[in-house]
C-alpha cells in the first residue's frame, strides 16, 4: 500500500440543512460538470437519481437476462429429466407436461433473478467498501443521523481544492472540509 | 387558494351524461326485445354483462379501501375518481330482479326435479337454494351499499372539513370492509357464476375473480385519467408520475391474474378427477378452445409483454390502447366463465352487446354524476399536496 502523505487532500465535504436542499445542491453540482461526487443522507431522498445526473442503471438488463438463463435451465433440466434421462410416466400424463414444469421453471428463474440482481448490485456499486476519503472526517457520522452531505473527490478533473471549496460555500454547503489523511 | 378550488371543480359538459343515459335506455330496451325473442339467451347475456359491470365496482371499493388502509398517498388524486366508479355498485342490485325471477332457465341447481334426480346437487342443497341464494345475494349488496356509503359520505364531508377524524373514521370503515369484501366477493362469485356448474367446484374462484375485477377497474382508471388529461383537465394534478404508477399496478394484477388463473388450471390438471376436469373440458372442446386461447394469451401474455417496458408506462397513446384491451378481455373472461353453461360452441349474440352497453350506461351515469357534482379531487385531504407532487 502506497503511503500518502500526511495533509494530502482527497476531497471535500459539505453540509446541507435538509433533503430539499441537498436536492438542489446535487443539481448545482452537477451542472458544474464534476463527475466523481457524491450525496450522503440517512435515507433515501426519491429524486436524487436524476437531480446527480445518475444514468439508468444497467442492472436490469443483467437481472432480465439471468432470468431468461434461469427458467430456461429449470425447464431445460426437466426436460431433460423426465424425458431423456429417466423417462417414468406419472399418473399417466405424457412425459413431457409442461403444466408440473411451470412452477419450477418459474421458481428458478426467480432465484437466479434475484441473486444476480443482489450480486450485481454490490458489483456495481462497489459495495462492501470499507474505505472511502469521507470517513476522515469527524462530521461524517452525522450522514446516519440528520446529517446531508456533499463530497467531491480530489480526482474529477475539474477539483481545485480552493476553487471547488469556494464553489461549495456559494452553493449552501456549510461546515466545508478538506479530506486530509492524518 | 379560491383558485385551486376551482380548478379541482371544473365545468363538465353535460355529454357524457346524455350519452350514458341514452346508452343505457337504449341498452336495456332492446334487452327487453330480447327477452321475449329468447328468454334463455337473454338471461345469460344479461348475467354477463351484470357480472362485468358489478366486477368494476367492486374493484373500486377495493381500491378505495386499500387506500385507506394503507395510507397511501399517491394515490390520493385519484381517490374521488375510484370513489365515483362506486357509486354504480349498489344499484345494479336492481337488475337481479330478472334473474332472480328466472332461476330455474339460468341456474339448473334450482330446477326441484334436477335436484332430486341428482345425489350431489342433493348433497349442496342446504346451501344451493333459491331462497338462501337471494337473502345472499341481498347480503352482499347491503354490505356494499353501507361500505360505499360510509366512504363517499365521509369523503364529501372531508371537502368540507379539514379534520382528521375523518381519514382516520375511514380507515376504520376500509379495515372492516375489506374483511367483508373479501368474503362477499368470493361467495358472489361461488353463486352467481360457479353455481352456474353446480357439480363444480374450485376453491381459488374467488381470488379469480378479484384479480380480473381489480384489473380492469385499473385499466378504466387509466382510460378516465388519459381521457380528461386530453381535456386539459387536472393536467398538473394527475401527472405522468401517476400514469407510472398506474401502469405498474396494470403490470402487476395482469400477473396476477395470470398466477391465479393458472394456479386454478394446474391443481385440476394435476390431480385429473372428471368431476374438476369436466370445467375445463368444457373449455377446451371445438370453439371454446379458440376462447380459451383469447383468455391466456389476451388477457396475460400480450398485456405482460406491452407494459414490461418501463417507457410504455408514460405513453399515453400505448396505455389508451392496451387499457380498452384489458377492458375487452374482461368481459371475454367473464363470457368465458358464463356462456359454456348455455351454449356448446361460442355463439355470440346481439344481447351480448345490448346488454353491456344498457347496463354499462346506468353505471357509468352514476360516475359521471358523481363526477360532477363534487370537486375532481379530496380538496381537503391532508395527503393531497403530497399525492400530486408525488413520484413514481
Amino acid at each position: 500500500m502506497i503511503k500518502l502523505p500526511a495533509g494530502n487532500v482527497l476531497g471535500l465535504l459539505a453540509r446541507f440543512d435538509s433533503p430539499a436542499a441537498l436536492v438542489a445542491a446535487a443539481e448545482k453540482v452537477r451542472d458544474a460538470g464534476y463527475k466523481k461526487f457524491d450525496c450522503h443522507s440517512p435515507f433515501p431522498i426519491h429524486s436524487m437519481d436524476a437531480a446527480m445526473g445518475l444514468k439508468r442503471s444497467p442492472l436490469g438488463w443483467i437481472v432480465g437476462l439471468a432470468a431468461v438463463v434461469g427458467a430456461s435451465s429449470g425447464l431445460g433440466l426437466q426436460w431433460f429429466a423426465s424425458t431423456v434421462d429417466y423417462p417414468l410416466v406419472i399418473s399417466g400424463k405424457p412425459f413431457f407436461s409442461f403444466q408440473a414444469y411451470v412452477p419450477v421453471t418459474f421458481g428458478v428463474g426467480v432465484l437466479l433473478a434475484a441473486t444476480t440482481a443482489l450480486v450485481g448490485m454490490l458489483a456495481l456499486n462497489g459495495l462492501p467498501r470499507p474505505f472511502h476519503p469521507v470517513f476522515y472526517a469527524e462530521q461524517f457520522s452525522k450522514a446516519s443521523d440528520d446529517g446531508f452531505f456533499v463530497s467531491i473527490e480530489a480526482d474529477d478533473p475539474l477539483f481545485d481544492e480552493e476553487r471547488t471549496t469556494q464553489f461549495l460555500i456559494s452553493i449552501g454547503g456549510g461546515n466545508v472540509e478538506a479530506l486530509c489523511r492524518d | 387558494m379560491e383558485n385551486e378550488k376551482t380548478a379541482f371543480r371544473p365545468i363538465l359538459s353535460g355529454i357524457f351524461g346524455m350519452i350514458a343515459a341514452g346508452a343505457a335506455i337504449v341498452g336495456l330496451l332492446l334487452s327487453g326485445v330480447g327477452y321475449f325473442l329468447d328468454a334463455r339467451q337473454f338471461l345469460f347475456s344479461w348475467l354477463t354483462a351484470l357480472v362485468y359491470w358489478t366486477t368494476i365496482g367492486l374493484g373500486a371499493l377495493f381500491f378505495v379501501m386499500l387506500h385507506h388502509l394503507v395510507g397511501a398517498r399517491w394515490s390520493t388524486v385519484l381517490r374521488r375518481m375510484a370513489e365515483n366508479l362506486m357509486w354504480g355498485l349498489p344499484v345494479l342490485a336492481v337488475f337481479f330482479l330478472p334473474i332472480l325471477f328466472h332461476m330455474p332457465q339460468a341456474y339448473s341447481w334450482s330446477n326441484p326435479e334436477v335436484m332430486a334426480g341428482d345425489h350431489l346437487l342433493t348433497g349442496k342443497s342446504g346451501y344451493l337454494n333459491v331462497p338462501f341464494f337471494t337473502l345472499r345475494l341481498a347480503a352482499y349488496f347491503l354490505v356494499w351499499f353501507v361500505l360505499v356509503s360510509l366512504l363517499n359520505t365521509y369523503s364529501n364531508q372531508q371537502d368540507t372539513n379539514s379534520s382528521a377524524s375523518l381519514t382516520k373514521r375511514m380507515r376504520v370503515v376500509s379495515a372492516a370492509g375489506m374483511v367483508l369484501f373479501a368474503v362477499t366477493l368470493s361467495f358472489a362469485a361461488f353463486d352467481w357464476l360457479m353455481s352456474l356448474d353446480a357439480h363444480w367446484y374450485s376453491t381459488i374462484y374467488g381470488v379469480y375473480v378479484f384479480a380480473g375485477s381489480f384489473l380492469a377497474l385499473l385499466a378504466l382508471m387509466v382510460l378516465i385519467v388519459l381521457q380528461l388529461r386530453s381535456r386539459g383537465i387536472l393536467k398538473n394534478v394527475i401527472t405522468s408520475e401517476h400514469d407510472h404508477d398506474l401502469g405498474k399496478l396494470l403490470f402487476a394484477f395482469t400477473i396476477f391474474w395470470g398466477y391465479m388463473a393458472f394456479s386454478q388450471y394446474l391443481l385440476i390438471w394435476y390431480g385429473n378427477i372428471p368431476e374438476e376436469t369436466v370445467w375445463f373440458l368444457h373449455r377446451w372442446n371445438g370453439t371454446w378452445k379458440t376462447a380459451s386461447l383469447v383468455l391466456i394469451f389476451g388477457q396475460f401474455v400480450v398485456p405482460f409483454f406491452v407494459l414490461f417496458p418501463q417507457a410504455v408506462k408514460r405513453m399515453p397513446a400505448v396505455m389508451k390502447a392496451i387499457g380498452l384491451w384489458i377492458l375487452l378481455m374482461h368481459w371475454v373472461d367473464i363470457y368465458w366463465l358464463v356462456m359454456p353453461s348455455l351454449h356448446h360452441e361460442v355463439h355470440l349474440s346481439w344481447m351480448d352487446v345490448t346488454t353491456l352497453v344498457g347496463i354499462g350506461g346506468v353505471f357509468l351515469w352514476f360516475f359521471q354524476r358523481g363526477m360532477r357534482s363534487r370537486p375532481l379531487v379530496p380538496i381537503n385531504d391532508p395527503t393531497l399536496a403530497g399525492s400530486i407532487r408525488s413520484l413514481s
